[in-house]
């Protein structure tokens, strides 16, 4: 066998291992793709551009609040501000994420960046954290699963919003929140996990109680954050280098 | 191009200004201070916290035993054991306390 198919078949079992663990995040991310779709047309959008916006954005929060605004008929920059302040948080994971994926050539790093959501962001760096390269076949493989679904549903949930059964006795308004404190505990191991945990959890309470929603990620996510940068890095596993 | 387009697209790119922003910034800099790379180390459990906290202090008792549940199981199992048990409860408590 040549080295080509070699790492050809290494990469195509590397885009495996990735859809396997895309997975629990379609399964999540369904429900939402179906409401959104079905609550863009109820709004006022098209089909097309339910589904465009999905295909365009690919943030499901986003897309809602910007629905919802959409909705009450507020100015357009006024909705893609909010657009742009729920999706805030990614400047954290593009910094963070940076790091790991800085060998992929730029075009591939280009679309990298295009997916990258909560979970695609936090199983890659629990992937990294084991030592083991983040390789782009591996990445497209977490990440296109979720992308063509989120599409696809939010298109049918828009063709079929009306017929979307009660939502709450199935718990699918919960799942997402279920998922995420999974991925939190996963990073338990990190140095000053538990005061980040509850720096960030209190800030973001205290905010989303007075500042409001969606600020409260932002905040939340940066007093976590800013207590780790402040305390003497010894505390946090990174030793300064020559 | 209706409004809808314009809100749909600047939407968008305002979103992937998001996803790239911080990669562009911090590629700036040759070294990376010690105490910025512990910052970055922090930003999964940072911000993926503000995205369970306020949701579960405004649940129920039955989201409250889903998430003690799902916790419990990240503790042995994987993300996905811990997915379902986690969603398993809470259709359960449902059916009972609503």
């Amino acid at each position: 066998m040549s080295a080509q198919a070699i790492s050809e078949n290494g990469a195509k079992s590397e885009f495996w291992q990735g859809v396997r663990l895309s997975m629990p995040v379609v399964v999540a991310a369904a429900p939402f793709g179906l409401l959104f779709g079905a609550i863009a047309v109820d709004n006022g959008f098209s089909v097309l551009e339910a589904f465009l916006m999905s295909a365009m954005v690919f943030g499901g929060a986003s897309q809602m609040v910007g629905i919802e605004l959409f909705g009450q008929h507020v100015a357009p920059w006024l909705i893609v501000l909010s657009i742009f302040a729920v999706n805030f948080r990614h400047v954290l994971y593009s910094a963070g994420i940076g790091r790991r994926i800085a060998h992929w050539p730029l075009m591939q790093q280009a679309v990298g960046y295009f997916i990258l959501t909560d979970p695609q962001f936090a199983v890659a760096e629990r992937k990294a954290e084991a030592g083991e390269t983040v390789g782009f076949a591996w990445y497209m493989g977490l990440g296109l699963p979720v992308y063509v679904f989120w599409v696809i549903e939010s298109a049918l949930g828009a063709v079929f919003g009306k017929l979307i059964p009660d939502t709450h006795a199935l718990g699918i308004d919960f799942l997402l929140p279920i998922y995420f404190l999974g991925l939190v505990m996963s990073f338990r191991k990190r140095p000053l996990w538990l005061p980040v945990v509850v720096a960030s959890a209190a800030a973001s309470i205290i905010a989303y109680k007075t500042v409001g929603s969606p600020w409260h990620v932002s905040i939340g996510a940066v007093a976590g954050v800013l207590l780790v940068v402040i305390l003497p890095p010894h505390h946090s596993g990174v030793e300064a280098r020559p | 191009m209706s409004t809808t387009l314009w809100i749909i697209i600047a939407g968008a790119i305002a979103t992937y200004l998001t996803r790239i922003g911080g990669h562009l910034v911090i590629s700036r800099f040759e070294n990376i201070h010690p105490r910025v790379e512990a910052g970055l180390n922090a930003v999964p459990a940072a911000v993926l916290t503000t995205l369970v906290a306020p949701a579960a202090l405004g649940a129920g008792p039955a989201e409250w035993a889903a998430l003690i549940v799902a916790g419990l199981v990240s503790l042995r199992g994987g993300l996905m054991a811990m997915f379902l048990a986690g969603a398993a409860v809470l259709v359960l408590a449902r059916q009972f306390v609503g």
